[in-house]
């Protein structure tokens, strides 16, 4: 090969997240020669855990991942379901953690604009992006920093391309203070027969890159992010790239623009590891060869070598292979919207891939090999731990009316309005549900259906028990979706955990893949594509395992949906699923993190039959319009249930005296119950119902007044607001 | 009524104006391409929200440059209505159409959340649908939304009631408290001297629809619609 560079070194393998095993593969599939940098380079991003999944891949596998309303499951670029009346919905979400503790405000622009690309490379036009952020300490000092610049930079990205960021979440906590999680998510909605795929095929066909130009940033980003932080962070600036929305854009209007002409034949954007894995990616599903030329791709700066090409992760690029003769057709429409588009490679019938600059060859490797010596792990692991349940005579009862303000003003309850209100949350105008309820509601545009949309997991129920907390993300992204009227589709899972290579973080990661699947099968309620985060650990401390879960589902009917604000006073309070046996339980509840400041005991197990049986149930009474707001019960319980219901109708409520104990019934976070209100002279009918299929129901109460109440104790929902409105605000501004 | 809507690259409103104008139209109004030259006859011509050219060097400053400006100018001196919205406001006070400049908001922060407003004139067009003194309410969502004119440009903009819309609170009280953004005299609207041409930061396409949880914005098309049939 005329182009040969300098020998590899050991340095180079290692410097490339190489082991010596995975480099002796390599030297197998080139039949014995040694790689050149470029080739080593390829190999590098190939099979890094990022692009490979080599840990997570064979527990991946049992996952469900169809149903009869499943296109296309995961392996794609995104996720596909048949919405119905010819209407697709594509939806994936995806991590962005390690660029986003490096360079908050960019890396989690680009978090936001790669999965936007994912989204619409396969033909649909993105409506709604949603988020899971995890944040260190809100003690620990660079918490404000990341949390200033993360929000920024996601509300900036989305803001400008005019996708509404309907909704998401936010944890703080100590695991997080040296990786901190950024999972975007987004949905798009296609014309069912108008879906593209990333396969190449037709050898002859033009290669074409179309978008942003490429430059030397983001260079071994997916490398990066396949390894742990040690004090080194700060020197891996360079390795994030940088976002521009307005050429995001732009990019989205053309491809639109040219996918309604029937000239692409695959797509493929340019994510991590660039140009290396979206031509390797197309080729090998395709099962062709393609040729490059590295002159001929646009490029930001003079002199930028076949290796910076190949490995460059600058934003806004995408991949095309186009039918033959109708190159101009394309140009004509991204010369319309200003952006590089060149013709860079044709694809073979070789089964290789082959880089040219001019009429050296600086890279010939085999596509086929390549991908199936792709490492998959079977690492060894070892099961989590698991805790006594705590009975709720063991824990501190401290008077309700102090535990409700401690929790409604603590960081993992606080009203996030500080957030979303820098997220452009209502372009588009198709949002029905803001931010703030149980899950956002998107019209599909001119017409009266709705997707519902919700992002969900409980890290510190996964930490205990990882089989139970997976269930329970799963379980509370359904709730979430039934709590506004909706029918549950399917999900897309962001699996972020430390480093596989520990056995008991891999048998996290096995345990939450397990609960995961046995939640998503008893459900009905598939995962149609996903991604996993792994080595989130800085100086050997893992992250609390948090396995994020971006659920959707449709609303026929957008008229018929629910919301959790109380609509009017003198309504009957309803709590529906809490079963005669619960005690309330309190292990691992906010309750105690917050007021007995302790982190133990089992997470609160999830029927899944019960879970169904009940959502059922609910959704049947929102349809048929029996009940006028609901909302599901998760973190700190029934009465911090009840009080966001109270502040998003302003109205308040009272509540009987209570039998028992008192903190675990109205702060315990027992599974599969939802609290709703209904007309006084509904209750018995709806009682018999209930009572007709097993599902326990009990009136707790009645709306009213300007107070949470129970029995002749109040606290002043006035008072409850700015508990809740204030604490994020504060703490920006550095005046907690 | 004849009405077109702007596109720059960047533009993200588009759609959601067209939508709302054909609400209280009845038909679809035309979409032109930033790099067209001439506008057929029109009664509207709406300059969209969105981030033209992606807000580079200054919100609005390089659409203002843009091949169809200078027949929006040309129609607005010969009196077709001209609407900004948003983005479109910071084009249309770059072009000087408009006076004043939209500067960063006051907390320095993007803000998008639902605001009240004083229509403060519904002589023009643009607010014959709403009372004088009404109250409604529609979203903001802008990060360069602080209105400031020299004091000379102020006086003036008052003593002609040239004030379309002010930031207040749901009572119609306009105070500092409701002043979204720290705008100069809580301006949230503003018109050229004919009332002909009418600037606004808040989205009155967003609320125009009941399923969206409000119609405040729904009477400036319907009154525009019956204004200029």
């Amino acid at each position: 090969m005329n182009h040969a560079m300098a020998s590899i070194t050991k340095k180079d393998i290692k410097s490339h997240g190489l082991t010596d095993e995975e480099y002796g593969r390599i030297l197998e599939i080139l039949g014995g020669r040694i790689p050149n940098i470029v080739e080593l380079g390829i190999f590098s991003v190939m099979w890094s855990e990022h692009c490979s999944y080599k840990s997570s891949k064979k527990w991946l596998k049992t996952l469900p991942t169809s149903a009869p309303w499943v296109i296309c499951g995961p392996g794609e670029n995104a996720g596909v379901i048949d919405i119905g009346q010819g209407l697709a919905a594509i939806f994936k979400m995806e991590s962005h953690n390690h660029p986003s503790y490096i360079e908050p405000y960019q890396g989690a622009a680009t978090g936001v604009g790669g999965i936007l690309r994912d989204v619409f490379t396969m033909g649909a036009r993105p409506i709604a992006n949603m988020n899971a952020l995890r944040f260190g300490s809100t003690e620990h000092h660079k918490t404000r920093h990341l949390v200033s610049g993360v929000i920024a930079g996601i509300g900036d990205y989305g803001n400008c391309v005019g996708v509404p960021t309907v909704g998401g979440e936010i944890n703080f906590h100590s695991s997080y203070d040296g990786n901190i999680l950024v999972n975007a998510m987004t949905v798009g909605v296609a014309n069912k027969n108008n879906i593209f795929y990333s396969a190449a095929s037709g050898s002859g066909n033009p290669v074409v890159y179309v978008g942003s130009k490429t430059g030397r940033d983001g260079i071994h980003g997916a490398t990066m992010a396949s390894a742990e932080f040690g004090d080194d962070a700060e020197e891996k600036r360079p390795t994030v790239q940088v976002g521009d929305p307005f050429t995001e854009k732009l990019l989205i209007e053309a491809c639109l623009e040219l996918m309604a002409t029937d000239t692409i034949v695959a797509i493929q954007d340019m994510g991590a590891a660039g140009l290396t894995s979206s031509s390797f990616e197309m080729a090998s599903k395709g099962r062709v060869g393609v040729e490059l030329y590295m002159n001929k791709v646009p490029t930001r700066e003079k002199g930028m070598t076949p290796y910076e090409i190949m490995l460059s992760e600058s934003q806004e690029r995408m991949l095309m292979v186009l039918q033959p003769g109708k190159e101009d057709i394309a140009r004509r429409i991204f010369d319309k919207w200003e952006l590089d588009f060149a013709v860079i490679g044709t694809l073979t019938d070789t089964g290789r891939m082959v880089l040219k600059l001019h009429d050296d060859t600086v890279a010939d490797l085999p596509i086929d090999p390549l991908a199936q010596a792709s490492p998959e792990y079977d690492r060894p692991w070892v099961p989590t731990l698991k805790q006594p349940a705590l009975a709720a005579k063991d824990v501190k009862v401290i008077c309700w009316t102090n535990a409700l303000k401690i929790l409604m003003g603590c960081p993992d309850l606080a009203s996030r309005r500080w957030v979303w209100e820098q997220y452009d949350h209502m372009v588009m105008a198709d949002t029905a549900q803001r931010p703030g309820g149980n899950a956002a509601v998107v019209r599909l545009h001119k017409s009266n259906r709705a997707l519902a949309i919700t992002t969900d997991c409980t890290p510190r129920y996964v930490n205990a028990d990882p089989f139970e907390g997976s269930k329970q993300a799963v379980a509370e992204s359904w709730r979430n979706i039934t709590a506004v009227g909706g029918k549950p589709m399917a999900i897309t899972d962001n699996l972020n955990f430390g480093n596989p290579e520990k056995p008991e973080i891999m048998g996290q990661i096995v345990e939450a893949i397990k609960g995961i699947g046995a939640a998503c099968n008893e459900l009905g309620y598939p995962v149609i594509s996903g991604n996993v985060s792994l080595y989130n650990e800085t100086d050997g401390n893992p992250i609390l395992p948090t396995p994020a879960i971006g659920g959707v589902g449709l609303i026929d009917n957008i008229d018929n949906m629910a919301t959790l604000a109380f609509k009017k006073a003198d309504d009957a309070i309803l709590l529906i699923g809490h079963k005669e046996e619960m005690e309330g339980w309190l292990g691992q509840s906010l309750y105690l993190r917050e007021i007995c400041n302790r982190e133990d005991g089992a997470p609160p197990p999830v029927d899944l039959a019960y879970e169904k049986s009940v959502g059922d149930f609910i959704r049947n009474l929102i349809l048929a319009g029996r009940i006028s707001a609901c909302h599901d019960l998760s973190d700190g319980g029934l009465l911090i249930a009840l009080t966001e219901m109270a502040l998003a109708g302003n109205i308040g409520c009272t509540l009987f005296e209570i039998q028992g104990y008192q903190h675990s019934f109205l702060f315990g976070e027992d599974q599969g119950r939802y609290v709703v209100t209904a007309k006084e002279n509904d209750v018995n009918s709806l009682h018999k119902e209930a009572t007709q299929l097993g599902i326990p129901i009990q009136k707790v109460g009645s709306t009213g007044g300007n107070s949470v109440a129970i029995g002749t104790k109040k606290v002043e929902l006035t008072t409850l607001r700015s508990l809740n409105e204030n604490w994020f605000p504060s703490y920006m501004t550095g005046k907690d | 009524m004849k009405a077109a809507v702007i596109v720059f690259p960047g533009s993200n409103c588009d759609r959601d104006i067209a939508v709302a104008l054909e609400k209280s139209m009845g038909k679809v109004p035309k979409m032109v391409w930033h790099r067209d030259t001439e506008l057929p006859n029109l009664d509207l011509i709406v300059v969209p929200g969105g981030f033209s050219y992606g807000d580079y060097l200054r919100s609005g400053a390089m659409a203002a440059y843009s091949p169809i400006m200078k027949d929006i100018k040309l129609k607005a001196e010969a009196g077709v209505r001209v609407l900004g919205i948003c983005n479109g406001f910071q084009i249309l006070t770059e072009t000087g159409l408009l006076p004043g400049v939209l500067m960063r908001n006051r907390d320095l922060k993007f803000i998008c959340r639902d605001v009240h407003l004083q229509v403060t004139n519904n002589t023009s067009a643009f607010t014959s649908g709403y009372k004088a003194g009404e109250v409604i309410r529609i979203p903001v969502a802008h990060h360069e939304g602080n209105y400031f004119a020299d004091e000379k440009t102020l006086k003036a903009l008052e003593d002609e009631s040239r004030i379309a819309f002010r930031y207040c609170d749901e009572n119609g009280k306009v105070n500092d408290c409701a002043n979204v953004n720290g705008s100069q005299h809580n301006i949230a609207g503003v018109f050229n001297k004919s009332k002909t041409v009418l600037g606004m930061m808040p989205h009155p396409e967003r609320l125009a629809d009941d399923q969206l949880g409000g119609t405040g914005g729904r009477a400036m098309f319907d009154g525009l619609v019956e204004a200029l049939a």
